[in-house]
């Protein structure tokens, strides 16, 4: 049995550095039709 | 909360309120799961029971008792009771669609804008009316520094003249107001040409062009007025474009309907027409249209995910990586919470300007009086509701409260949430049901590639 943990950003640390709002919205990117919200990057390099 | 499944022989555990993702084989999740509800000894019981090595067990037992610790298995869910902050957001505007042609030069039936007229008059926005756009997201927009116009209709190629214009005036504000503008094009590919695309390359930071697949499937419903399909005027069209649009962003984006829910092979021609960022959508429409998917069509629709997921992986093992946008996940870099919690801002960062300067919500409101929100001249006309699209979030939709992928999808897109259940608080089941799917596959990607890495 084994268990990996993929790197992935942590919800609640997203609290203190998350929130700018530079972030393209999500329905201007591709689709226009059907929302991707978890499909778009963070755009902050802070 | 946790959710796990098993897709492509991965086993995958999403630990819903850390953000957590658990690959591991079936035993260790069995091991995961039993853990959440069975004291240690019971489920050591368990796994032996199952013919399991009592060492291996043990350790197992104890690398889920330190994920537990470290807050990435089980964690609590510790976002709710900070809800209110999130209803009370000012309404800084970073984003607008420009409807700068409502008329086309296709007649697609199933088109949700009617054709490009939204229900309406066939118009085109004037130069001056742009312009008061312009101002109006740079007035709005508070310290947001990065603004997005997205030029739609309709085929905005109709009115190719405002559009440059619109550009021109929106870069000659960027130093004096600190801003900058990210445009992107929606078009069908007509009129694309060599000029166009260099233009493009200059200026667009997205170009999504429209394409359904197969000849057949597209020609189906992307006719000219005549009834002749679009297909073998575009593709070639679309290929020199891809060809001299380099590194840039662009994407082939398609609508799939109950008459392609194996729209899986759709992409794969794609794929085999050189075409390498790919989107492909499910048709928005009234249950009764003859394009409507049906309950009938889930499970195809369904197995189209599912190969589609594998056949990227096959590809990108090749050397040959193809995007498919909805299953874009970049685990470490992803949207914070706040934009997990707010979705796409329509109606409040993000609205919708119509020829005549009406504002709407979002694109998908448009031709609905009863969400015009106000116009350019005179701003938000309806204060009421612009309140209401600010309080809708993720926490405002109860039946998302038990959904393993909330804060993947983020309450979903208003628009289809209202013309589903009548409410902005209600949701659309059957795109739940495929923004699920979705999910599933695109973590199994990652899983799948981590392990290849």
């Amino acid at each position: 049995m084994k268990i990996k943990t993929l790197k992935t950003r942590d919800l609640r640390d997203s609290i203190k550095n998350g929130g700018c709002g530079e972030c393209q919205t999500s329905c201007q990117s591709a689709c226009k039709t059907s929302c991707g919200v978890a499909n778009q990057p963070c755009e902050n390099k802070e | 909360m946790i959710h796990q499944f098993s897709l492509n022989g991965c086993h995958i555990t999403v630990d819903v309120y850390s953000g957590a993702v658990h690959v591991t084989d079936e035993m260790g999740m069995l091991a995961i799961q039993l853990c959440e509800s069975l004291p240690k000894e019971e489920v050591k019981k368990a796994l032996l029971a199952k013919g399991l090595d009592g060492e291996a067990i043990g350790q197992t037992l104890e690398q889920i008792e330190g994920l537990k610790k470290e807050g990435q298995l089980y964690a609590p869910n510790v976002f709710e009771q900070n809800a209110s902050c999130f209803q009370k957001r000012q309404g800084e505007i970073k984003a607008l669609c420009l409807h700068v042609a409502h008329t086309c030069n296709l007649t697609c039936s199933y088109c949700f804008a009617a054709q490009g007229r939204f229900h309406g008059q066939s118009a085109l926005m004037s130069f001056d009316v742009a312009k008061k756009a312009i101002d109006f997201l740079i007035q709005n927009s508070g310290k947001r520094r990065h603004l997005e116009v997205d030029f739609f209709g309709g085929e905005p190629l109709l009115n190719m003249d405002v559009v440059r214009q619109t550009v021109t005036y929106a870069r000659s504000k960027e130093k004096e107001f600190g801003k900058v503008f990210r445009f992107t094009i929606t078009i069908n590919g007509m009129f694309l040409d060599d000029e166009l695309t260099e233009y493009f390359n200059q200026e667009m930071d997205n170009v999504v062009l429209s394409l359904d697949g197969r000849k057949e499937v597209h020609d189906r419903f992307r006719v000219d007025a005549f009834g002749k399909g679009s297909y073998d005027m575009i593709v070639p069209k679309f290929q020199r474009f891809v060809k001299k649009r380099g590194d840039r962003s662009y994407y082939i984006r398609g609508t799939f309907t109950h008459h392609n829910p194996d729209f899986f092979e759709d992409i794969r021609h794609m794929v085999d027409l050189g075409f390498r960022e790919l989107s492909m959508e499910p048709v928005v429409t009234s249950p009764g249209d003859p394009s409507a998917l049906t309950k009938d069509d889930m499970p195809i629709v369904f197995e189209a995910y599912e190969k589609l997921a594998k056949y990227l992986i096959d590809l990108n093992k090749a050397g040959k990586p193809v995007r498919f946008y909805h299953f874009n996940l970049d685990l470490e870099n992803g949207p914070c919470l706040y934009k997990r919690i707010v979705g796409c801002g329509s109606g409040s960062e993000y609205l919708a300007v119509t020829p005549w300067g009406d504002l709407y919500p979002c694109h998908q409101f448009v031709g609905d009086a009863s969400y015009k929100m106000g116009n350019l001249d005179e701003g938000i006309t309806r204060p009421d509701l612009q309140a209401d699209f600010l309080e809708t979030n993720l926490f405002s939709h109860s039946e998302c409260k038990d959904c393993w992928a909330k804060f993947y999808c983020s309450g979903g897109c208003a628009a289809n949430n209202v013309r589903a259940s009548g409410s902005l608080q209600g949701i659309y089941k059957e795109g739940c049901d495929i923004f699920r799917k979705r999910m599933e596959c695109a973590l199994m990607m990652q899983a799948a590639m981590d392990e290849e890495n």
